[in-house]
């Protein structure tokens, strides 16, 4: 038997893992780990902020599909990463996070950087553990990584006490995870299967609503099969944009709050809604009472817990949404267009998502012109606001993974430090984080993280000088009482080149494509200041509280 | 209605707080919960009165079952179950009424328990119906300790809601 500390077990099982980058910053209850992570063969990017590290993690497992490591030392570096945790619990994002703890005889005392972070974490995160004896930790890491990568994926929390990582003990392998509790299932029974087609073929005018669940299960191929089989109109949400082509002539773009016109109709006039991963947010769901009026309801997900948590479903399959797709198409058959598709077609004539130019910078301008320099390819990723709207709807996604972007939570400051963990994912790859004036200096110390490893990401401020989006609704339900959302910006053009990135600040159209393409060309990280015009407001919008035909 | 569930958890540290922290936070009622070991050392029992209808025990026992640590879940009010609950109170006593005390103590079977200069403490089993019973007719002398463990609940006859055996309705997904 070999002797390892518990330091070099947490190596080595990682590595056992797979995992070959670890998003962190070090403290004095991390050392032992520090240490033994110093030979390791990981590459740990050092963050400027242990939330950096966590969104970081979470971006490089969006964007990847494999999970996202970060780690942090005991107190306020493991409170630090909890809007990260909280973050990918809401978007249910395959991330382990580990903490340093102060040693196992100092816990419940108060002692000098101690925080209860399995207590803190408990409600945001999918599992979590204190090792309190080396002998488990080999054990706990696999079953972390277990959870959070299977069934409904999201973050898992292992703390660590200084003293199980320092500790030698004669190494043990656990053996395969085996937990009692926990068995996600993967398939429903045949005849609920067979009721769901039947009811699929029966229906006239079917709608498919997309989430998050059909880019986590890998289901695109068959969305979009199923799609084009039943000439059934697609919607994605936020988390599920880019898994249905929104270039395909079946794409209604996103529905809901801030969706289109004539995706929200379609639900209003649907006789079946086919729900594929995604959990009836509120945001898309509007006045929940008219929610889908005159339409049975087919709940598609992993997680049994969504199946009539916020609206009642006629037709629930539980199980993976790609093994369930692909089951379900065995038992359809293709259909016909009819007047059902030609309404649909009607609609998006009609109310196309569009803007007015003035002369003025447009944000919508600026986010259609990153679509049109980087031919569409590039992965987004975006802060908090009106910025992150236009930048689901001006930009089009034709690929699962190339939207990345803080849905449930709605974290301002995700979109940075995530573009870098994209970045380090998919190195090689144009990436842009589309972000706001105010949501961009939540995390901007992590220019310096950019710059230090050399990675290229690009930044296009859309810049209003307000908090835009609360601006918007203080315009419009708080009668254009501005409190506190008028932003003083710093030089935001000298601020990147203090951290050793390019800055360049635009303020008409005529010198977007030409910034656009050299920061593209430009093989270090580019923040672009898009002047843009202050007031612009997102719409179309369904006030809250509202149904979805009630739109402004 | 008022449901009982049996909760079957691994006898992990912070089991009784993701449990009690997921009724918190998801606005469920709980009536009563008891915890105890069971034949297997490595699992313990929760039994969990929650207040609620059909829908609202739809969801707590999926979330329930969303927490890793949680192994199996039965309503045993669904079913032929057996429920019971012990309680202990302490009431003011002179001399001149303990043996109306004790006559009550007769008829619902409790027992005293101890026997101060002016208290008397009573232990009584039973169901829900029973206790609260108890309870009133001692109320007129002047309770001045009360204390109930919740409530415990089993299956009649062969069926089971532990681990590894067959016979047993496991609550549907
Ligand atoms: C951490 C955090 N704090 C507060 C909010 C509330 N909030 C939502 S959008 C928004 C304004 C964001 O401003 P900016 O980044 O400039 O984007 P804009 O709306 O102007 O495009 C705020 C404050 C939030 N989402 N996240
Ligand atoms: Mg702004």
């Amino acid at each position: 038997m070999v002797k390892k500390s518990g330091a070099q077990i947490l190596v080595d099982t990682l590595q056992e893992q797979g995992v070959d980058t670890i998003f962190g910053f070090p403290g004095g209850s991390v050392l032992p780990i520090y240490d033994a992570l110093y030979d390791a063969d990981i590459r740990h990017i050092l963050t400027r902020h242990e939330q950096g590290a966590a969104h970081a993690a979470d971006g490089y497992a969006r964007a990847s599909g494999r999970p996202g490591v970060c780690l942090a030392t005991s107190g306020p570096g493991a409170t630090n990463l909890v809007t990260g945790i909280a973050n990918a619990y809401m978007d249910s994002v395959p991330l382990v996070a580990f903490t340093g703890q102060v040693t196992t005889g100092l816990l419940g005392r108060d002692s000098f950087q101690e925080a209860d972070i399995t207590g803190i974490t408990m409600p945001v995160t999918k599992h979590n553990y204190i090792v309190k004896d080396t002998r488990e930790l080999a054990g706990v890491i696999r079953e972390a990584f277990y959870i959070a990568t299977t069934g409904r994926p999201g973050p898992v929390l292992v703390d660590i006490p200084k003293d199980v990582a320092s500790n030698e003990i004669e190494y043990q392998d656990p053996g395969p995870v085996n937990l009692p509790g926990y068995h996600p299932q993967p398939v429903p029974p045949a005849e609920q299967l067979n009721r769901a087609a039947a009811a699929i073929l029966r229906s006239e005018r079917p709608v498919i609503y997309a989430g998050g669940g059909v880019v986590s299960s890998g289901a695109h191929r068959e969305l979009r099969q199923l799609a084009e089989m039943l000439l059934a109109p697609v919607a994605t949400t936020l988390m599920g944009l880019g898994s249905f082509p929104g270039d395909h002539p079946l794409s209604l773009g996103m529905p809901g709050m801030h969706g289109s016109k004539y995706a929200n109709y379609a639900f209003c006039e649907c006789d079946l809604l086919i729900a594929v991963g995604v959990r009836f947010d509120d945001r898309v769901t509007g006045k929940i009472d008219c929610f889908a009026p005159r339409a049975k309801i087919l709940h598609i997900d992993i997680d049994p817990a969504e199946i009539g948590k916020n609206v009642r479903v006629d037709i629930p399959l539980v199980g993976d949404v790609r093994q369930v797709l692909a089951a379900l198409i065995e038992r359809l058959e293709a259909k016909l267009p009819g007047a059902w598709q030609e309404k649909i077609d009607t609609w998006k004539k009609e109310y196309p998502v569009t803007y007015e130019e003035n002369g003025h910078l447009k944000p919508q301008q600026v986010i259609r012109e990153i679509y049109r320099v980087t031919g569409g390819q590039a992965r987004i990723t975006t802060e908090v606001g009106q910025h992150q709207m236009w930048a689901a709807h001006y930009y089009t996604y034709t690929r699962p993974r190339s939207f990345i972007s803080s849905g449930g939570l709605g974290t301002m400051g995700y979109g940075f430090p995530a573009a870098i963990g994209v970045q380090v994912a998919c190195p090689g790859e144009t990436v842009f984080d589309i972000a706001g004036d105010g949501s961009i200096q939540m995390n901007i110390q992590e220019l310096a993280t950019a710059v230090n490893y050399e990675l290229p990401v690009n930044v296009a401020i859309m810049n209003n000088g307000f908090l835009g989006m609360v601006r918007q609704w203080q315009e419009l339900f708080y009668n254009r009482r501005y409190a506190y959302t008028e932003l003083v910006n710093p030089d935001f053009v000298r601020l990147a080149e203090a951290y050793g990135a390019a800055g360049r600040r635009v303020t008409t159209a005529r010198e977007v494509a030409p910034a656009l393409e050299e920061a593209v060309a430009a093989q270090k990280p580019v923040m672009l200041d898009f002047v843009i015009e202050r007031e612009e407001n997102v719409l179309p919008f369904v006030p809250p509280g509202e149904s979805l035909d009630h739109m402004l | 209605m008022r449901h009982t569930l049996a909760v079957l958890v691994e006898n992990n540290p912070g089991v009784l707080a993701r449990v009690a922290g997921l009724f918190s936070r998801r606005g469920y009622n709980i009536d009563s919960l008891a915890v105890g070991r069971t034949e297997n050392p490595a699992v313990s029992r929760m039994t969990i009165v929650v207040e609620g209808d059909d829908r609202v025990l739809e969801q707590v026992t999926k979330q329930l079952h969303k927490l890793i640590d949680v192994i199996k879940i039965n309503d045993v009010t669904v079913d032929e179950y057996v429920d019971r609950e012990l309680v202990l109170i302490k009431v003011s006593a002179d001399s001149g009424q303990r043996g109306e005390i004790m006559q009550i103590a007769d008829i619902f079977r409790a027992r005293i328990v101890d026997l101060g200069r002016r208290t008397i403490t009573l232990e009584c089993t039973g169901n829900d119906g029973k206790i609260n019973a108890f309870e009133e007719s001692l109320r007129p002398y002047g309770i001045k300790e009360l204390v109930r463990t919740g409530k415990i609940a089993m299956l009649r006859g062969n069926r089971f809601t532990n681990l590894n055996t067959n016979g047993n309705r496991e609550d549907e997904q």
